[in-house]
């Protein structure tokens, strides 16, 4: 491979036209189509409302989210087939961010700028959504019902940002007073994902339980979660700990599980919801079992792990199918989700995806046929706490407060209970072990629930 | 102390997984002077097909028999296709070249196979193994790893140091030109060498699933710890392997235990550092001769 | 047919530093007038491709010019974007003394991993820089109080003056980056450090034999290219507008590594269509992959297993990039007076033994 002799070449004209030639494919190739001319309301006609959001479909934080987009878009599939809202059919727009909020903010700048969303509804994650939640709102584009439990999204900075799962600071309050109330005199762990989901859930839990229960608060990086959590798990098992918290996704909370079944130390569970829905959670402790056993020795090994789970929830869990909200939500994903439904079947996570979708339109119907930003915004502040939802308390909204739900009840996983059938087998059910519980993110007490329980309306259950 | 011996137990099982990849890497090395990046993709994929025949009912151990024969196939085409036509150019091709093929593995099982959680099952009992009364932080799995792992080890280094074929693949690595002088048949020997990597990649992705979440990206980590592992031993040497790998998961178990699961990575780095700082080509490598 | 003779045919000054002025302002008017006529959106991407360039620029100079593989700038490039991140947040520092720092404080921590680097050979050095590129975002994550933990440290863009709009005004202070970066490169490599970078990546021993300090001349480029990846990660911050470790995994070094051989190894020009693909492509497979209609899960994989494939098909059939291309069409133009196989090579990016 040797060199050429050089040689000098008086190609004047050529050497300026390549130059400017490459010049202009440098220009063409950046200049993409011009974005359509905004309408008055941008991403509102008299037929149609576009709406977006950026969720993770690939990448290690897929699994289990990427159902939530989908099952959203059956509700709206649902929703135009029966006319749309005021006549206006929902188109949703879902893009691919793998959790990277880099990717987010670009994402998101898309939607608004390029392709003029009306709303961005249903986007998911913390960093993800914290990149983007000062342009959302510069643009004057509602960041509404955020996948995510932190408790920044209520914040009169940024008004136009909602969230709607329960914060994780409610999770661990109600959590944390179950515990002192039945398990006092117990030694409690905590094994908590060391970000603001682990921290959050970890502070909630702190102002129900007295510190000087908690034996051992260990924590594990999710960046770099690579197997087994054995360490953390053994250092629970030698500071005597008898309950332990597990603020944990699904995957971690497999992986601590597991680990502890190797040195026979089972204590008594209790795990935030966010890493407890046994059709996820499931399948990743079904490798307990052996080689030779098939898929009933992997279901029941599976369930012997998470047999007596403590854990909340804020809608009917997918094993109460007597529940007329379950029922609606099986029925919508069956007809409208027919490749999600056949893979997944009802799981915790395309139910919050219909719930949340469900939310949505509920919002637009209130905000009535003169379709604004802002009146989308009024009707969610004035009349959120009206809206109908499958959740065991009405949402929260004000213009004081963008939190969501803020009432779970107390469930326990329980193998005499009905289980959750999917396409993957038939996992653990579970049956509620408290009344339904409401607290605020902050600094309250836990109170019980008094209000009514929400009925799905005729028209989503007559014809769906 | 208990938990130190844990934390022992814990490093050396996750040590194992790490030495075994080493060794795939380790055999790639000796075969091509080359990395292959994507040998962790290679052995999650094959794990997916393993995982296909499991749920068709197909018997575990004709699964596990047939997947590492995938495994080399895989890995001799991988040389055959993609890595030959590159010899003699940069160093940078093949690196690029393997961290494309990680990445086309990946898209390809989660296209396929999807997000979903998902288990698979183990060869043998997940429990702990029971020592006088206590139930210590190491399974009959875990055993059957270590097992698997020796028998690896033992086999590379037999064939490299005791048998005609291994000869002619170091001939290979060393100089193809002279090789082919001398009759060998460098070709073959060089696809050999991968396929015998694909073996040990498709081996660790069977021992490393059923303990961790199953899903398109879970070899990853164990690649970046494994090729640690193989880089602290020294690229061409399976003990390095076995024993870097040794050394890298418990130096990890230990930080991440008294120290905290976030510093792991630094942990490894740290490790790597020291150990580059003492010994560049590794501590098990033979010291190559001075070049003028 | 190089650079030198182009520039000579195109009647350029023959001093390095003026004539890579000269480009860079000609290059300067034509983008501002560019960012000034295209909408917000592809003014923040034009923006986007200009702060990868800074990047990929200074990785061009680590592995093209210097032969030393680095699978670890998104590190550098976390290291640069959390310091600018820091200082804004806490301090009330200039702007550009901000984005100094960002670059200085990177350059410090590549000299930091280059010190051992340069006794490693290519592999060993991979893997250390692997390792490298997970450990600086973790911690990050442990302390999460300093670093902003999810919610991460915001950034702010200086004020746009008069009615520019934010997004030209990031795209402009971005490209004003990139070409203050490639000039200063350029002339880095035209230079007796440039020469002197290409010896020991051709032949170390040779080198040190002639008189180059081998292991100080692979600690500089160590250190210039990661002060180049951290100006890139502040710059690209300011578009994303916080900081946060989810930004920086595993797969943007690699990303960068892929785009910078992809543009063409050891080229500054090759970094620009680099920089476009980093930007470009996932968009490209996205549209291409819902023109297929393969069902979400599909789709959403289709574009990684896109670029996994242009990766392997360009090093084993164009491993010059698209830059080597351009050159090699260039060389091989017709014109009179001279047979199309007489055309002058390029320069080799490397031996390759």
């Amino acid at each position: 491979m040797g060199r050429r002799a050089r040689r000098r070449s008086s190609g004047n004209l050529w050497g300026r036209a390549l130059v400017a030639g490459s010049l202009g494919l440098m220009l063409g190739v950046t200049i993409l189509p011009a974005t359509a001319g905004a309408a008055s309301t941008p991403g509102v006609t008299s037929s149609t409302i576009t709406i977006g959001a950026t969720v993770p479909l690939t990448g290690p934080a897929a699994p289990g989210y990427d159902e939530i987009a989908p099952a959203m878009e059956a509700v709206f599939s649902y929703v135009n087939a029966h006319g749309g809202v005021d006549g206006r059919k929902i188109n949703y727009t879902y893009l691919d961010d793998g959790y990277n909020p880099a990717n987010t903010a670009t994402l998101t700048r898309k939607l608004v700028l390029q392709d003029n969303i009306f709303a961005d509804v249903g986007p998911l994650g913390t960093p993800t959504q914290a990149a983007v939640q000062g342009f959302l709102n510069s643009q004057k584009v509602p960041q509404l019902f955020i996948e995510s439990g932190c408790n920044c999204w209520s914040n009169p900075k940024y008004p136009l940002s909602y969230g709607w799962q329960p914060p994780y600071t409610v999770d661990g309050k109600i959590l944390g007073a179950y515990i002192k109330a039945n398990f006092a005199g117990k030694k409690i762990g905590y094994l908590s994902q060391a970000d603001e989901f682990g921290q959050d859930v970890v502070k909630g839990l702190d102002m129900e339980i007295p510190a000087s229960s908690v034996v051992s608060r260990q924590t594990y990086d999710v960046a770099t979660l690579a197997g087994p959590l054995s360490n953390q798990m053994a250092a629970l098992k030698a500071a005597g700990a008898q309950v332990v918290v597990l603020a944990t996704i699904p995957a971690a909370t497999a992986l601590s599980m597991l680990p502890a079944a190797v040195i026979n130390y089972f204590p008594q569970y209790v795990v935030d919801s966010v890493g407890a829905d046994p059709p996820t959670v499931g399948p990743l402790l079904s490798s307990f079992a052996q080689k030779g056993g098939g898929t009933a020795a992997q279901v029941a090994a599976a369930a012997g792990l998470l047999n007596g789970v403590i854990t909340t929830a804020y809608f009917a869990p997918e094993s109460d199918t007597s529940n007329p909200w379950v029922q609606t939500e099986k029925n919508i994903l069956e007809k409208y989700a027919p490749s999600l439904y056949a893979k997944a079947g009802l799981d915790g996570n395309d139910q919050y995806g219909v719930a949340l979708a469900y939310t949505f339109v509920q919002a637009l119907q209130k905000a009535g046929k003169n379709l604004t930003r802002q009146s989308l915004v009024n009707a969610i502040n004035n009349s959120g706490k009206s809206l109908v939802t499958p959740g065991f308390v009405p949402l929260s909204y004000s213009s004081s407060s963008h939190f969501g739900f803020e009432g779970e009840e107390v469930l326990k996983l329980e193998s005499s209970a009905p289980p959750a059938v999917t396409p993957t087998g038939s996992w653990i059910g579970g049956v509620a072990v408290s009344p339904v519980e409401v607290t605020s993110p902050g600094s309250g007490p836990v109170k019980k629930y008094t209000g009514p329980t929400s009925v799905p309306p005729k028209s989503l259950t007559s014809n769906s | 102390m208990s938990l130190f011996l844990d934390y022992s137990l814990n490093g050396i099982a996750n040590g194992m997984i790490y030495a075994t990849l080493a060794l795939a890497l380790v055999l790639v090395y000796r075969a091509t002077k080359i990395i292959n990046f994507a040998q962790g993709a290679a052995g999650m994929l094959t794990t997916f097909i393993a995982f296909s025949l499991l749920s068709r009912g197909v018997g575990y151990w004709w699964a596990f028999v047939l997947v590492l024969v995938i495994g080399f196939a895989i890995g001799a085409a991988t040389e055959r296709i993609l890595i030959r036509p590159l010899h003699g150019r940069s160093e940078l091709n093949p690196v690029i070249v393997t961290i494309g093929l990680l990445v086309v593995f990946e898209g390809l099982a989660g296209a396929i196979y999807g997000n979903a959680s998902r288990g698979f099952p183990a060869a043998f009992s997940q429990s702990g193994l029971r020592v006088g009364s206590t139930t210590i932080a190491f399974s009959h799995f875990d055993v059957f790893i270590l097992v698997a792992v020796l028998i690896l080890m033992a086999g590379t280094l037999v064939l490299f140091r005791y048998t005609a074929i291994g000869l002619r693949m170091r001939a290979s690595a060393f100089s193809r030109e002279i090789a082919r002088l001398l009759g060998v048949r460098v070709g073959i020997l060089l696809s050999l060498g991968w396929g015998l990597a694909g073996i040990a990649g498709s081996l660790a992705g069977l021992l490393v699933a059923p303990t961790r979440s199953f899903g398109p990206y879970y070899m990853d980590l164990i690649l970046v710890y494994g090729f640690t592992a193989a880089v602290i031993g020294g690229l061409e040497s399976p003990v390095g392997a076995l024993l870097g790998g040794l050394i890298a998961g418990l130096c990890i178990s230990y930080v991440g235990g008294y120290l905290g699961s976030g510093l792991e990575p630094l942990g490894a780095l740290a490790l790597l550092m020291v150990a580059l700082m003492a010994r560049p080509e590794g501590i098990f490598a033979r010291p190559a001769a001075r070049r003028v | 047919m190089e650079p030198a003779a182009l520039a000579r045919s195109l009647r350029l000054p023959r001093q390095p530093m003026v004539r890579h002025l000269l480009c860079a302002l000609a290059a300067g008017a034509v983008l501002y007038v560019l960012t000034a006529r295209l909408n917000q959106y592809n003014d923040y991407q034009v923006g986007e491709i200009a702060a990868y360039v800074v990047a990929l620029v200074g990785l061009s100079l680590l592995t093209g010019a210097n032969g030393q593989i680095s699978l670890g700038h998104g590190a550098f490039m976390a290291v640069g974007a959390y310091t600018m991140a820091l200082l804004m947040n806490h301090t009330q520092t200039n702007f550009i003394l901000e984005l100094a720092a960002a670059t200085g404080v990177a350059a410090a921590a590549g000299l930091v991993l280059g010190l051992p680097a340069t006794r490693l050979k290519g592999p060993y050095l991979a893997g250390m820089t692997l390792l490298f590129a997970l450990a600086v975002p973790s911690v990050a994550d442990k302390w999460p109080n300093t670093f902003g933990g999810d919610q991460g440290l915001t950034t702010t863009v200086p004020t746009a003056p008069g009615s520019l709009s934010p997004e030209e005004w990031l795209a402009q202070i971005q490209i004003i980056g990139a070409l203050v970066v490639m000039v200063l490169v350029a002339n880095l490599l035209w230079s007796r450090y440039g020469r002197a970078f290409r010896a020991v990546r051709d032949d170390e021993i040779a080198a040190s034999l002639a008189g180059v300090h081998v292991a100080r001349i692979k600690v500089m480029a160590f250190a210039i290219s990661a002060g180049c990846a951290g100006l890139g990660g502040a710059l690209l911050s300011l578009s994303t507008g916080i900081v946060n470790t989810g930004e920086f995994p595993l797969t943007l070094s690699i990303q960068l590594l892929a785009a910078m051989v992809l543009g063409g190894t050891g080229t500054l020009i090759g970094m620009v269509w680099g920089g476009i693909l980093l930007v470009y492509m996932p968009q490209w497979s996205t549209s291409l992959s819902s023109d297929f209609n393969l069902g979400t899960g599909a789709n959403a994989y289709l574009a990684t297993i896109i670029f996994g494939l242009v990766l392997i098909v360009a090093m084993i059939a164009a491993p010059n990039g698209i830059q080597g291309g351009l050159r090699w069409l260039w060389a091989h133009r017709p014109h009179p007076g001279r047979g199309g196989s007489d055309a002058a090579a390029p320069i080799p990016i490397s031996t390759g033994k």
